[in-house]
């Protein structure tokens, strides 16, 4: 072990914890992040916000549902082919794989799971939600495109389950993004998965599943509930 | 394993010496010294590993307990060392020359208890929480009930039952008890 | 005949593929299911997941390329259906093919990959330009035994015009590629493997890789594009082995039969052998495929 010598990495490493330190005002911005200016290849100076310029600042719209019967058909079509996110955020993630096997096969009832949330329009919320993990599933939830739909699992979700008093887990799910099915249990067992998923189906065809557009009308007030508890809010409003 | 608390003990003036296992001791010691011992003691007595660092909050005597344990690979034996700190603006010498995880021990004891550590490497980075900005959470002053009522949207109407209590009076209100009473239900 | 008959038959022809492709893809899902012991999707699932993929109301865009990559793909596609010959001998179904069609199919096969990269590129997601990187590798390793076979069946039946090449195996299964030249049809058929994209050669589109590679920022109408071109695809593939090698199709039944067979043979071994990591696979295109391919081209030389 080399003794008691700093390399110039930990020198620099030192440095950057002394500037954190003195300007300790949390503002929470990375340092990629930073309003700076930058020169151009001409020589002329711009000043670029990253979390801005990067991003598309357009707010989500209300996207209303137009033919009634052409929706309804569109509705069956969307409740018979549900592609669910790939995102466990709790213990509940343990009871979406045996959904798969043999013994309870989703893909039955056209249920599929898929790997981006380009491509996803259901998210299952698996129990507890830490704040930390609230920032990355807002940014997965935002990022699907509409109709979307949430699936709450475990009571976590509901009241806060077992954690109702712990300082990093949320309480109540629909506070910050819509919820379409609760399904109750710590944990509910992958039969109650199904049964949400048929509620799910259900809700669908009868044209009640329209939270994503709950979400646009609502934007502000759940942007609020939002940024009240994540304090390092380094992303923009809306994740398109 | 008596010869090395003897030494120590005279160097650096050791108290509450407990044996816990024959390989094993808990000692007391002064935090302006414990430095200079675990140091003394990776370079000569060959305890070059250092397994943990933890702290504990003793909020009745106003103090702060970082504990460092040491191993000595060799002879198969560990060493702690008991610091104890006041519990006002607490501040500990960092040790993060000595060995690199050092670093992150102390990363998440400033985040978990707010005791600085001046010249450690990365030490104001976050370490599990993002974005904290009340006071540190395993004080055991702070109420984290009452934080979250305060923060997240508490809904009313919590109970809770006894499963087993609740099943036999729902489930089968007319059975006969048979099966032993948890004693730690009323 | 008439172009605009001509021009209808051309779509007939599509909608009949597209459907095939479908069929055979969800017989494929259905085959997984049931030696993993499940039931598996319903036999409808890819035409409501095509539907329910066009009725997506939010659609993003990353720019001009992000448009142009499933249309570069679909156009690869529909370019394979248009110059291929489909049924040997019925004018309807002989589409555009002319003399040197061949090459121009070899081009097309690439095409789309090369959509798919210019698109993936402009969707700024890393996954997608890790995954299309990885496409392009391994189908250069394909392409590269295919080529060499195919131009070894050129040089023995003197044509670069497919269907002169269905028109000299008729007569008898004996008279096949697969029977006259052994070698050029085993490195066709093994290279078939890494072009159909099954398992072992999936991992550049298999979801549980690096989130489903090339198309991780599709969603939506680029997605239902991105799935009807990789079913036409699958069929045109089957399709243009099955006339080099297998003979051709006189009548719709022979053609669905021999596709299916061709097509089941890639989805069985992809069902027996787990999957090749990127050097792997390109590692093993370039060992007994390419000799074959070599051995191929040097018998007709000399």
């Amino acid at each position: 072990m080399s003794e008691l010598n700093i390399n110039s990495k930990v020198q620099e490493m030192l440095e950057r914890s002394e500037q954190n330190a003195k300007n300790s005002e949390k503002t929470f911005v990375r340092p990629e992040d930073e309003v700076r200016e930058v020169v151009a290849p001409d020589g002329s100076i711009i000043k670029i916000n990253p979390l801005y310029d990067y991003f598309s600042g357009e707010r989500p719209k209300e996207e209303k549902p137009k033919n009634a019967i052409v929706e309804k058909f569109l509705n069956w079509a969307r409740s018979e082919s549900i592609w669910v996110l790939g995102f466990g955020t709790g213990c509940g993630s343990i009871e979406i794989p045996p959904l798969v096997t043999p013994r309870y096969d989703m893909f039955r009832f056209g249920v599929q799971m898929r790997p981006t949330p380009r491509q996803s329009n259901a998210f299952i919320i698996s129990g507890y939600l830490s704040v930390k993990t609230l920032k990355r599933v807002i940014r997965s939830y935002e990022q699907m495109p509409s109709p979307k739909y949430v699936i709450a699992l475990g009571s976590c979700t509901i009241n806060g389950g077992m954690y109702y008093d712990s300082y990093s887990t949320i309480n109540r799910l629909d506070k910050y993004i819509p919820v379409d099915v609760y399904i109750a249990g710590c944990m509910p067992r992958p039969e109650a998965l199904l049964a949400g998923f048929g509620k799910l189906k259900e809700l669908i065809k009868e044209g009640k599943a329209e939270k994503a557009n709950e979400y646009a009308r609502n934007f502000d007030e759940y942007k609020a509930n939002q940024k009240k508890i994540i304090k390092d809010w380094n992303m923009p409003d809306y994740n398109w | 394993m008596k010869e090395l608390v003897e030494k120590l003990n005279t160097k650096y003036a050791l108290q509450d010496i407990i044996y816990q296992r024959d390989n094993m001791v808990f000692a007391t010691i002064s935090k302006e010294l414990v430095i200079e011992a675990i140091t003394y003691m990776r370079d000569y007595e060959g305890f070059a590993h250092f397994v943990m660092m933890s702290c504990a909050d003793w909020i009745e005597d106003n103090k702060f307990q970082l504990t460092y344990i040491l191993n000595n690979p060799q002879q198969r034996c560990d060493v702690a060392l008991r610091v104890m700190i006041e519990r006002e603006n607490p501040t500990m010498t960092s040790a993060h020359h000595l060995w690199k995880q050092v670093w992150t021990y102390q990363r998440e004891i400033r985040e978990a208890f707010g005791i600085q550590f001046p010249g450690s490497p990365r030490v104001e980075e976050n370490f599990v929480l993002e974005g904290w900005t009340d006071k540190p959470h395993m004080l055991r002053d702070f109420d984290t009930h009452e934080y979250a009522e305060k923060t997240y949207f508490p809904r009313g109407g919590r109970t809770t039952n006894d499963p087993a209590t609740y099943m036999r009076e729902k489930l089968y209100p007319n059975q006969p008890v048979t099966a032993k009473k948890n004693k730690n239900v009323e | 005949m008439n172009i605009y008959v001509k021009i209808a038959y051309t779509f007939l022809g599509l909608m009949i593929v597209l459907n095939w492709g479908m069929l055979m893809r969800v017989t494929f899902r259905k085959i997984g299911a049931r030696m993993a012991g499940r039931h598996g999707v319903p036999f409808r699932q890819p035409w409501i997941d095509l539907i329910k993929n066009i009725a997506v109301r939010t659609t993003l865009t990353h720019g001009v390329m992000f448009y142009l990559g499933p249309v570069f793909r679909f156009s690869g596609a529909v370019g394979l259906f248009l110059f291929m010959p489909i049924l040997f001998g019925k004018e309807a179904w002989m589409n555009f093919s002319f003399e040197g069609d061949l090459v121009l199919i070899l081009y097309f096969q690439l095409f789309g990959m090369l959509g798919m990269a210019l698109g993936a590129g402009e969707g700024g997601q890393p996954h997608s330009a890790i995954g299309i990187s990885r496409g392009l590798a391994q189908h250069a390793a394909v392409e590269l035994p295919m080529t060499m076979g195919i131009i070894a069946l050129a040089i023995q039946y003197q044509t670069l015009s497919i269907s002169e090449i269905v028109a000299a195996q008729q007569g008898g299964f004996l008279h096949w590629s697969f029977f006259t030249n052994p070698v050029a049809s085993a490195a066709i058929m093994l290279s078939a493997l890494g072009a159909f994209g099954y398992s072992p050669f999936n991992l550049v589109k298999a979801p549980n890789e690096i989130p489903i590679g090339p198309p991780t920022e599709y969603h939506g109408t680029y997605l239902g594009v991105l799935m009807t071109s990789g079913n036409i695809l699958g069929v045109m593939e089957t399709i243009l082995f099955m006339n080099l090698v297998f003979g051709g199709a006189t009548n719709w039944f022979e053609l669905i039969i021999k596709s299916f067979l061709i097509y089941f043979y890639a989805v069985f071994v992809g069902m027996v052998f787990p999957r090749f990591r990127i050097e792997q696979s390109v590692a093993w295109f370039f060992k007994i495929p390419l000799l074959l391919g070599f051995i191929a081209i040097l018998m007709y030389s000399f």
